[in-house]
């Protein structure tokens, strides 16, 4: 039942097949077991096993409220939950219950979601590996999977198995794990320069980047606000449209929403892709990219031309800059955005009694770790009135370049563009830990940081393993406020590349009895 | 700790002002000066805590000068990208609030209904006054 989509396990609860408390009680029970992976933060046990109860009630008298009734889901824990630690993996927010629900986590209770937990995280969302955060790094479960580790058999033997295990990519890698390792049916991510695109790649799930404007981030810490978005991250595509439709909408509370009306649609199945142009930008062919990723995205590239869609090459000339201008950017807006935490009203205060400046400092040198100090001293950096013109004001001129670029390829013709999410497949941790955070984020996010510039929509989706048995991404991205179009686009390739399903084996023979079932009388679609 | 001792290490060889540092510049100019730091430390209320801390900004900078090779001329900086639709904005009416007790709940230092700050007037001591922090 845990690896089933959302429709079918929606269609299981309301045909009495499997009930919320069931669902809810498998899943917490699995999220114990692959406690090792640290994808949770905060398990949500006694709130959602509450949730399910109420769901149950709904189900009995046939009132559900929709597909997510009753569905578990995570979420990152940048989002503010009412009651629930909210901490952002930061010392500075460690203990921090917030008063409120975000309004995508107001969303998804009102739908009758269980929350099962709050999900592992960089540290305040910076970073590309979802490593740098107060609760430790998060275990990527391919590292445990059986295709990877009979690749790893064949390679070496008799080395400790854990040793060498692999990242998540994020900085939404808890959630992302988390998905993956059917602890829940979708969880939600956040998206600055790639932070869920870059985990759902290397954890073999789909990570969808909503356009800007269209999904709240009332209730998301920010990062930085002109670019951040709401993540969703699934097993499928049909999944993320499923919950995109919950999440997408106007809200008072976010004047950054816009207020065209926004309706819960349902994918329509392509069949004919012959009137799609596909724009495949060659500079994001870069030396970095391996060669195994390289020869995937030829691969799909071929595909849709062979199914007879128009595939062209497009350019985007201001690739090369896109991620120093979203260094400046980002920065800067960090630096504005953590002033906030200053100990007085919220998170952590210190000791320090002398005055206002020196209590303020001291909080922030405790609450803060190097990658989030850095950023801010840097963000300062750029902010100063002798640099303000020359680097702050100079990337936003940057960054209408890149946009412009984007709106150029879409006004020729191109309906989707298509380009490999990560430079490689997940690495292992003692890898990754070599450079720091900055440089690792500067190269990871590549591929995906222009869309956040632009604030565009786009999609990760798993396409194939490579020959380690780990997952490789590719991402398509959409026009503006076509996320419909996209996604739909996203679900022909889905369907076509069929991405094979993780075997955590070794997990799943203590959770056999839940396979079993699996055999009952196949479930009804209606 | 190590770091406490680096800090102190450097104060007592710098004299005391000068606490950090940074090593020219390929390009010979002084980039990251002492006064620079302390002015970024103060803005910002954040320490630098250690010399790798002012290397890594100098390399942030130097990754940010590359900027300079983009030709901007006659491009309109661009603050967001939904700059061509109109912001929207409530209307002027109270329709929620009251909830002072949740939120001083959050706070350490409360008293009544206030949140407790240390005296403001007390300004940010220059480096060579400054107390050595413990770092974790």
């Amino acid at each position: 039942m845990l690896g089933r989509t959302l429709r079918e396990v929606s269609a299981a609860l309301k045909q009495g097949q499997v009930t919320p408390t069931e669902l809810c009680q498998r899943c917490l029970s699995l999220i114990k077991k692959t406690k090792f992976l640290n994808a949770y933060i905060t398990v949500s046990e006694e709130v959602a096993l509450k949730q399910a109860a109420e769901s149950e009630k709904r189900y009995k008298k046939g009132h559900s409220l929709g597909d997510l009734d009753g569905i578990p889901v995570a979420v990152k824990d940048n989002f503010s939950t009412a009651g629930i630690e909210t901490t952002c993996a930061s010392n500075m927010l460690k203990g921090y219950v917030p008063p409120y629900n975000a309004t995508v986590v107001q969303k998804l209770l009102d739908q009758g979601a269980l929350l099962m937990g709050k999900t592992n995280l960089d540290e305040f969302a910076m970073g590309s590996g979802s490593t740098d955060g107060i609760f430790g790094p998060v275990k990527n479960p391919w590292s445990y999977s059986k295709q990877y580790r009979e690749k790893r058999k064949q390679k070496s033997h008799g080395e400790n198995e854990d040793s060498n295990w692999l990242i998540t990519g994020g900085s939404s890698g808890g959630s992302a794990a988390a998905v993956s390792a059917f602890t829940c049916f979708a969880a939600l991510g956040s998206d600055t320069g790639g932070s869920t695109r870059n985990p759902a790649a290397h954890c073999g799930v789909v990570g969808l980047k909503p356009s800007y404007g269209l999904v709240s981030r009332h209730g998301l810490i920010p990062l930085v606000n002109s670019m951040d978005v709401p993540g969703i991250l699934t097993r499928c595509v049909d999944d993320a449209a499923i919950v995109l439709g919950i999440l997408a909408g106007h809200d008072p509370k976010d004047s950054t929403t816009i207020q065209d009306p926004v309706k819960p649609f349902a994918l329509p199945t392509l069949t004919d892709v012959s009137k799609l142009c596909i724009g495949i930008p060659k500079e994001y062919l870069t030396p970095e990219l391996s060669s195994e990723v390289q020869s995937l995205w030829s691969k799909a590239a071929n595909l849709f031309e062979s199914e007879g869609a128009k595939v062209i090459e497009v350019s985007l000339p201001h690739t090369s800059y896109s991620i120093v201008c979203y260094h400046v950017l980002c920065t800067s807006e960090v630096a504005s955005n953590m002033a906030r935490f200053d100990g007085l009203e919220y998170g952590h205060r210190c000791d320090i009694d002398v005055s206002t400046e020196a209590m303020y400092a001291a909080t922030r040198r405790e609450g803060f770790n190097d990658v989030v100090r850095g950023r801010i001293l840097s963000g300062n950096f750029f902010l100063l009135k002798e640099n303000y013109e020359n680097y702050f004001v100079k990337a936003q001129k940057v960054r209408r370049l890149i946009a412009r670029d984007f709106v150029n390829v879409f006004n020729s013709g191109v309906d989707v563009l298509l380009t490999p999410t990560t430079l490689s497949e997940a690495i292992p941790h003692t890898e990754f830990i070599r450079e720091d955070n900055r440089t690792r984020s500067a190269q990871d996010d590549l591929f995906t940081q222009a869309v956040n510039m632009a604030g565009l929509p786009a999609v990760s989706v798993p396409m194939a393993l490579s020959s380690q048995g780990l997952p490789v991404g590719l991402q398509f991205i959409g026009r503006a406020f076509c996320d419909q179009q996209l996604l739909t686009v996203a679900k022909w390739f889905e369907k076509r590349v069929q991405f094979p399903v993780i075997q955590l084996q070794e997990l799943m023979d203590d959770c056999s009895s839940i396979f079993e079932n699996e055999k009952l009388a196949s479930v009804s679609l209606k | 700790m190590w770091v406490r001792a680096v800090w102190l290490g450097l104060r007592a060889s710098a004299g005391g002002r000068r606490g950090f540092s940074s090593k020219a510049d390929p390009q010979g100019s002084r980039r990251v000066t002492a006064e620079l730091i302390e002015h970024l430390e103060r803005l910002a209320l954040v320490d630098f805590g250690s010399q790798e801390a002012v290397a890594r900004l100098e390399k942030a900078i130097a990754f940010a000068d590359r900027l300079r090779a983009v030709d901007t001329d006659g491009v309109e900086p661009m603050e967001s990208v939904l700059e061509d639709r109109c912001l929207y904005l409530r209307s002027d009416n109270v329709v929620e609030g009251n909830c002072a007790e949740e939120l001083l709940q959050n706070s350490h230092r409360v008293v009544e209904e206030y949140f407790v700050a240390p005296p403001g007037n007390i300004s940010w001591p220059k480096l060579d006054e400054k107390e050595p922090f413990s770092h974790r």
